[in-house]
């Protein structure tokens, strides 16, 4: 019994960091209709800041959770201020273009800072220092959860609310609603719809850098590759639940979480992924536009 | 003129999408040879009622029988779009729907595509089978396209043709499948006068020359009269009259469907 | 006087200030990842400021560069010159039989004495960069014909790879007769991916296809018994030439002209195919699926046909890849691979022949012959990738549609 919460605890960690992911894929693709494959990179990126602030920090005699939320603002500053540009850069000059082609920006973009990461740091893996101490409340479940899976799941919790708060109720939450709707008709309504999407991308790369400050804490190594397993998987995710769809996006990182956890566990670490995409081509067989999304039938 | 059978026999049908009647018992029947005209104000379900006929849809209920001249009967209810268009019904769109990036000629050739047969083999090495069956295709398709007068504009492409041309091109590919049957949706919206005439005379010629069936959905009332040996009148889903073209513009209930709306015969 | 200059020192100054403020915000972007390097191990933290310097002065000018690029891009009637201009020039290259005759004689000629002349290293290359093409070209069939945005296209490259390997390994079956089984092989696994995901659209087609891309390669990596694994499987068996012995260059060399070959017959094939039945079924169905189907195209036949067409090629490309390096593992066949591909057929332009071939030389040669800029190799090809893509969003050539002539009404006749 204590395997299996263990397994199902380790599952839910390891889907909020996809659904932490996932969400800035299905917010950019909810807008602009976007394989945003550098977004794997913005984590990648945003958990290497918060190494190199924390280290630097950690050098100056800083330590505890101070040094945690510090380095995690950085981070998250950092992504978010990359999502922007890289929006200004690659896509925003490809909105009338053909569909593949923002795609393949994308893709030469993810290649970029890839390798620009490589180059201004270091092929090798790194060890991340463990931001996130164990707490003293956790020692009897100790064997089961570890305070960092506890940190990660509840930031995500409150991450997911506050997001879904804000695209309830603010101003930009509502204009993000209606240009996914309608670009035109929400410009000609006088949203200033490159706006939305630059806050779109600061959001979505923002909880990126989340997602990527903590995972690292938590496994204690990175290096300039962990963004694209990461991006694919969190896609994965997204398009599970239902791409656009923001619960979809969780539910998606969860399911996806929980499988590769359950799968590693009792049958074996080699086919985690195997069992991970083939329960996403499973599922769009039955469910051909992801688990929560809505299949659009074209109106005739 | 009215053989026993009809072209096309509707008889009940249903649509209901979620908890909404869209179409609510509907019968229609077409003789072969006949222009037979579908009015209704929008949203009354015309378009659904295209796309029941189809195979665009899946109805809810009743039956949908097509009688081919010279063949055995055919109910079309659950048969893919592609499989109708097969057993000889043809349609175009309301909201045009071209293939854009192809030229005139081969928008045409596209809709020979189920009365050809040539495969991968065949285009690959081109054996003389494929070749005569390839020109008989150009053939076939630039004289469609001359008949609706679009013979200049073979090489352009689709999105660069004017916009009645384009409803004609959607006639004329529509028509190279070899349809006993043709449904027009909307063919004359957006056009001007002069353009529309036209296409009353070639919706007559389609009829007169090519001897096929014709069924339209149509606003534009002049050309409705005009054409129509009858009209089918639709409202909130439901045939609320239906009769000659003189008989439906004294209609008490067609005029009170239209109340609102110009209705200018 | 002054009055008179004041607009554009008024300009000059804004673009000066503009250039300024991304300068700054470069700065500020690339500060922790480019100044600051932490050494763990020594715990000492190494500052290294000219790499900031380095960073200002080049977005500094890069941005005028830009905005200039930008405003031309912008200003619209240059570019439909140019269009104009390539279809006018590439009409008259097609048509005009004094420019035509020569060009061609001479890239035969450039062909058929390429392996002589450069090194077999550079023969290696260019045998990379053919396969490539050919890659490209059955992508093409896929995601720039019938509009299926596939991800995974290196499956059916591991397929034809491995089946030839181990075809090879434990039955000891030639190059030639495993050729045709590859690409059979690789055909029916097109045709297996192409069932489950015919009713899936776009993007959701995109992420099962890459999908279904890693599954093959993970299975590859992880049934030993099968695949032996990461390990791959070496000495496979170089094309036979009539059962004489060549040496590694001679061998260099057929294989070269066996790519030639099969790049012509794929050249062949696609452009006859485009131009036929099947072709305009694939592309009516890009162009509108509801309007294909309402013509009486057989959707679920169209497509998985274009599946198993383009799945073909890759099991061809995977048999010569295996024959060429005479050793393979999982580790080739890469997401990253797929991207590759993908990206050949979409920077050259979908649905243009010549445009592949050009986009598969790009980016196969350029990573090669960045090779002196080594490690800036990678970052230069992912920026030149976006950068096509920014300024050129419809790739390099757009594709051309056949032209039918009409001497006389109702006379017609199709000419090339």
């Amino acid at each position: 019994m204590d395997y299996f919460l263990e397994l199902f605890l380790g599952g839910l960690t390891r889907g909020s960091i996809y659904a932490l992911i996932a969400l800035g894929y299905t917010m950019v693709y909810g807008i602009i209709e976007l394989i945003n494959f550098a977004h794997g990179e913005i984590y990648m990126i945003g958990a290497f800041t918060a190494l190199i602030v924390a280290s630097a920090l950690s050098l100056m005699g800083m330590s505890g959770l101070s040094l945690l939320i510090l380095a995690g603002l950085v981070a998250v500053i950092y992504s978010s201020a990359y999502g922007y540009t890289i929006e200004k850069i690659a896509y925003k000059p490809l909105r009338q273009a053909p569909r593949l082609s923002p795609l393949i920006s994308a893709i030469g973009m993810s290649i970029f800072l890839q390798n620009y990461v490589l180059l201004a740091q270091t092929s090798d893996f790194l060890s991340f220092p463990a931001l996130i101490k164990e707490f003293e409340f956790m020692e009897p479940i100790s064997h089961i959860m570890r305070s960092s899976e506890l940190v990660i799941i509840l930031t995500t919790l409150v991450s997911t609310a506050l997001l879904t708060l804000f695209i309830k109720f603010s101003r930009t939450g509502k204009a993000m609603r209606a240009t996914a709707q309608d670009k035109t008709m929400a410009m000609l309504l006088g949203v200033n719809v490159n706006r939305v999407i630059s806050v779109t991308f600061i959001i979505g790369s923002g909880l990126a850098a989340i997602g990527g400050v903590l995972i690292s804490s938590h496994i204690g190594q990175i290096n300039f590759y962990i963004g694209f397993i990461a991006g694919i998987k969190a896609f994965t995710a997204a398009v599970l639940g239902g791409i656009g769809s923001i619960p979809g996006a969780v539910l998606g990182g969860m399911i996806l979480g929980w499988t590769e956890s359950f799968a590693t566990g009792y049958v074996s670490s080699d086919y985690e992924d195997v069992f991970a995409f083939g329960l996403l081509v499973f599922i769009l067989i039955f469910r051909p536009a992801g688990i929560l999304g809505r299949s659009t039938s074209e109106k005739v | 003129m009215k053989p026993t059978k009809p072209a096309l026999d509707v008889r009940a049908l249903k649509m209901d999408f979620g908890g909404l009647r869209a179409l609510d018992n509907i019968d229609l029947q077409i003789y072969h040879g006949e222009i037979v005209a579908l009015i209704g104000p929008n949203g009354a379900g015309k378009t659904t009622f295209f796309n029941c006929i189809t195979g665009m849809y899946e109805p809810t209920g009743g039956d949908m029988i097509i009688n081919p001249v010279e063949r055995e009967p055919v109910r079309i209810n659950r048969l893919k779009p592609n499989v109708v268009t097969e057993h000889g019904l043809a349609r175009t769109f309301q909201n045009i729907r071209l293939f854009h990036k192809m030229t005139v000629l081969e928008n045409v050739m596209v809709a020979r595509h189920c009365r050809t047969k040539a495969g991968i083999a065949g285009a690959i090495f081109r054996d003389p089978k494929t070749r005569k069956e390839e020109k008989e295709m150009v053939d076939f398709s630039y004289g469609l396209l001359d008949k609706v007068g679009l013979g200049q504009f073979v090489n352009e492409l689709a999105s660069e043709l004017p916009y009645g041309a384009q409803r004609r091109l959607e006639i004329a590919r529509a028509m190279a499948t070899e349809p006993f049957l043709l449904l027009l949706d909307e063919p004359a919206a957006g056009m001007n006068p002069k353009e529309t005439n036209e296409l009353d005379r070639l919706i007559m010629r389609l009829r007169n020359e090519e001897n096929i069936s014709i069924l339209l959905i149509e606003h534009d009332m002049k050309l409705v009269m005009s054409i129509s040996d009858r009209i089918y009148v639709l409202d909130y889903g439901k045939m609320i009259a239906q009769g000659t073209p003189s008989e439906i513009s004294e209609d008490p209930k067609v005029i009170k469907a239209y109340l609102g709306e110009t209705f200018d015969a | 006087m002054a009055a008179k200059w004041r607009p554009l020192i008024d300009k000059i100054t804004g673009e000066f200030t503009k250039s300024l403020l991304v300068s700054a915000w470069f700065m500020f972007l690339t500060f922790p990842l480019m100044v600051i390097k932490v050494r763990p191990l020594e715990r000492t933290i190494e500052w290294r400021w000219m790499n900031l310097v380095y960073i200002g002065v080049g977005a500094f000018f890069l941005s005028f560069i830009w905005r200039y690029l930008m405003s031309r891009k912008d200003g619209g009637g240059s570019e439909e010159e140019g269009e104009s201009w390539q279809k006018k020039a590439g009409l008259r290259i097609r048509t005009d039989k004094k420019i035509y005759l020569p060009g061609l004689a001479a890239v035969v000629a450039f062909i058929v004495i390429f392996p002589f002349i450069f090194s077999g290293y550079q023969t290696q290359i260019m045998i990379s960069a053919l396969m490539y093409v050919m890659l490209g070209l059955g992508l093409n069939i896929v995601v720039g014909l019938a509009g299926l945005l596939d991800l995974g296209y290196v499956a059916f490259y591991a397929v034809g790879a491995y089946c030839y390997a181990l075809l090879n390994h434990h039955f000891g079956v030639p190059f030639w007769i495993a050729l045709p089984l590859c690409g059979a092989l690789a055909a029916l696994f097109g045709i297996l991916l192409g069932f489950p995901v015919l009713r899936l659209r776009g993007d959701y087609l995109a992420i099962v296809t890459l999908g279904f891309g890693e599954i093959i390669r993970l299975i590859l990596e992880n049934w030993n018994e099968f695949s032996f694994g990461p390990s791959g499987i070496a000495g496979i068996s170089r094309p036979d030439f009539f059962g004489m012995e060549l040496s590694l260059r001679e061998h260099t060399i057929y294989l070269y002209f066996i790519i030639v070959m099969l790049v012509l017959f794929t050249i062949l094939v696609v452009s006859r195919l485009r131009n036929s039945r099947i072709g305009r079924a694939w592309i009516a169905l890009r162009e509108d699926e509801v309007a294909c189907q309402a013509m009486g195209i057989d959707k679920t036949k169209t497509k998985l046909t274009a599946f198993a067409l383009g799945a073909t090629w890759a099991g061809l490309v995977g048999c010569i890849f295996a024959a060429k390096t005479t050793f393979i593992n999982p580790a080739s066949f890469t997401f990253m691979e797929s991207a590759i591909i993908l990206s050949i057929v979409v920077l050259g332009g979908m649905g243009s022949i010549v445009g592949v071939m050009i986009g598969a030389f790009i980016l196969i040669l350029l990573p090669e012959y960045l090779r002196a800029f080594s490690e800036y190799r990678m970052l230069a090809f992912g920026a030149a990738m976006v950068l096509i893509m920014v300024f050129r969003p419809q790739g390099i050539i757009s594709g051309i549609r056949q032209r039918y002539e009409f001497h006389r009404a109702g006379q017609p006749e199709g000419t090339r």
